[in-house]
């Protein structure tokens, strides 16, 4: 199967006059072959990108709810060794983009080059590592660039321009931005200052910029890609939905594409 | 960043983007103030009248006649709240004052730190809340109150292992949206740059005193200087002053606990490379990174990760680091109550033991120990390991 790119996948969406709708998933969460069926109703249900988290003991990035996720998942019996299994099951059914979402301890106890190569063996398109900042980001680039594997930087609102320009020279795919100056979960309102950093990210940016944690409703979704963001990432709103149905995995399911679809709905561009 | 904070490949500042700013801005600060006149001579007034600065170096006839090696103590014990822990928070604190910052937060495992930094709080009149693992905050009730009765409020943790490696995940959770009003006082010499080289600044004062009071008293350096290693502070505040100087070693006491093959805290002994908390350094973790439980039966060794300067100096083979089973601190805080009057706390009496067990390979050597706390903390568990009724 041909693997889509994140430049494919954002100028199809473009073309359509919408943004990407990008939901999350812990690889695992709450056991392998549910999460799998998770990731299958993402796709059907309006997915143009998929963010696979592959579980830590130690997510310092991370509110309650993805911690929660990282724990079922890992009391599972989740490994990395089982996330590249679960990211080569997903290349069974779907060419969408997939991003690795993870920390750095995960990857540098297996091998830095050994792995970005199975990321690649086993189909996945970059790697974002939430405690690794440009600085230390050498040898994960080198081996990223090594095995053509996509590296993704994280901006927020505390990072200056210059910074970001930085950054941007070092990204690829598309940019994170963290549309809070906080962990992830679930948020009631998006903020303006949301919205003004999306403005002037895209001012920088020549790669698509996706916004991410507390993005959980309808109107967060619609609001920021009428800012201009090229794709929204939920996360948190979804493991909720998860946490709430552990005793109905069918309703868990149905709850899951229905709301996935609620929010691919709502990713027309209508400036 | 001005500095890369790098002792080798080790140290770096491994954090979410979010805090590279707030680490930047400490940095710079950090930088300033620690070359600052006033910065230094208001450190240095509190140390002196508040902590109760200089501490002696004692030495112990009992002792050293009972262990056949000439045997200094570097009194830490006798400090303010009653462990070297005062020395950083009294220097953090102070730099935290001179940014202007409105509110602390730190991290505690037992109380000693969550303590120390009570205590600058209440000082300094500035707003401190302290993260604890529920764990401990069961563990460690008497602790909690000595907090709170100094003003600060103890935030109970009940993620993860719900001890001090979670209680510092939340810390910096705190820390990633509250940066611009507060400080993070990190109580050792870890997480990411600027903290190793910031904390082991303040701790310096240590081995500065130590150096120049073995010179008065034995007229040459140690042979040895020993001390307990947790996260690493003590070890390097007293290591500073003898890096140099190649022939004296260097030793570490890592918690052994019930030996390594079963629950342990010997980081550098037994563990691995991998990046924790913001460093790269040595971790407790299982064959896929997941970072393991340690265990001590001093709450202040029980910490899966170590700083980052240890791991350099143990690649470079300047100080050597050996496990302490919980049994031999036992015997270490026994051996110094009953032969000098001195209750130790249960993370230094490691060094006693660790003195011990060199002391027997090396007959006639002048070693210096950091006895980094005092042991009143430790009495309860002390007389429940031996099943004595309070
Ligand atoms: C008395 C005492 N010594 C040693 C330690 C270990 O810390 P470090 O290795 O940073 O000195 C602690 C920590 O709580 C302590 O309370």
């Amino acid at each position: 199967m041909r693997i889509e790119t994140y430049e494919d996948a954002f100028n199809r969406v473009k073309a359509r006059n919408e943004g990407a709708f990008i939901p999350f998933t812990v690889a695992g969460d709450p056991d392998f072959e549910t999460s799998l069926k998770i990731v299958k109703i993402f796709v059907e249900n309006g997915a143009d990108a998929l963010e696979i988290g592959f579980p830590f003991s130690d997510p310092v990035a991370d509110g309650p709810t993805v911690q929660l996720a990282n724990t079922r998942a890992l009391d599972a019996g989740m490994t990395v060794e089982k996330g590249f299994q679960f990211i080569k099951k997903v290349r069974e059914f779907t060419d969408i983009p997939v991003g690795v979402l993870t920390y750095y301890n995960l990857i540098y106890k297996m091998g830095i080059d050994e792995f970005y190569e199975k990321a690649k063996l086993n189909g996945a398109n970059a790697i974002l590592a939430a405690d690794l900042p440009p600085e230390e980001a050498n040898d994960a680039l080198h081996s990223a660039k090594r095995y053509g594997v996509q590296q993704i930087f994280m901006a927020a609102q505390s990072t200056s321009n210059q910074r970001l320009d930085e950054i941007l020279k070092l990204c690829s795919g598309f940019l994170y931005v963290v549309a809070v100056m906080g962990i992830t979960g679930a948020r009631n309102e998006l903020k303006d200052s949301t919205i003004e950093l999306i403005e002037r990210i895209k001012c920088h940016s020549k790669i698509p910029v996706a916004v991410g944690f507390g993005i959980s409703k309808q109107d967060h979704v619609s609001n920021v890609i009428n800012a201009g963001a090229d794709g929204a990432i939920v996360a948190s709103a979804i493991l909720n939905i998860i946490t709430e149905n552990l005793h109905n995995k069918e309703e868990m399911l149905q709850k899951i594409g229905k709301f996935c679809r609620e929010l691919k709905g709502v990713t027309k561009v209508i400036r | 960043m001005i500095l890369d904070g790098k002792f080798g490949k080790y140290g770096g500042a491994f954090v979410p983007e979010l805090l590279i700013p707030a680490l930047e801005e400490l940095e710079k600060a950090f930088l300033k103030y620690r070359e600052d006149k006033k910065f230094n001579e208001e450190l240095e007034y509190y140390l002196r009248e508040f902590a109760g600065r200089p501490t002696p170096l004692y030495h112990a006839e009992n002792l050293s006649e009972k262990l056949g090696c000439k045997i200094y103590f570097k009194r830490e014990d006798l400090l303010h709240t009653g462990a070297h822990k005062i020395n950083n928070t009294l220097g953090q604190g102070l730099l935290a004052k001179y940014m202007g910052k409105l509110r602390l937060i730190a991290e505690t495992g037992a109380g000693q730190h969550g303590i120390a930094t009570a205590v600058i709080g209440s000082l300094l009149q500035i707003p401190t809340e302290v993260y604890m693992g529920s764990e401990d905050v069961e563990r460690q009730k008497l602790n909690v109150f000595r907090m709170e009765l100094s003003g600060a409020k103890v935030i109970p943790v009940s993620n993860g292992s719900r001890t001090l490696k979670d209680a510092i995940n939340d810390a910096f959770r705190d820390w990633v949206s509250s940066a611009d009003t507060t400080h993070y006082l990190i109580g050792s010499t870890m997480g990411p740059h600027p903290y190793p080289t910031m904390v082991k600044h303040f701790q310096k004062v240590i081995g500065r005193e130590t150096r120049e009071d073995i010179l008065k008293k034995e007229g040459k350096l140690p042979d040895a200087v020993i001390a307990c290693v947790g996260g690493g502070s003590n070890a390097l505040g007293i290591f500073s002053a003898f890096v140099d100087d190649e022939e004296v070693e260097l030793i570490g006491a890592e918690g052994g606990g019930e030996g390594l093959k079963a629950k342990h805290g010997a980081t550098i002994s037994a563990g691995t490379e991998g990046v924790l908390h913001g460093s790269l350094s040595f971790v407790l973790q299982d064959d896929h990174g997941q970072i393991a439980e340690a265990h001590s039966i001093s709450a202040g060794l029980d910490y899966p990760g170590v700083g980052p300067e240890h791991a350099f100096l143990s690649s470079e083979g300047r100080a050597k680091y050996y496990p302490v089973t919980n049994e031999e601190a036992i015997r270490g805080f026994k051996l110094l109550s009953q032969y000098e009057g001195i209750l130790p706390a249960l993370e230094s009496s490691h060094a006693v033991g660790m003195a011990e067990k060199y002391a027997k390979e090396n007959k006639g050597k002048t070693i210096v120990v950091n006895l980094s706390g005092r042991g009143d903390k430790d009495v309860d568990i002390l007389a429940k390991l031996m099943e004595v009724k309070l």
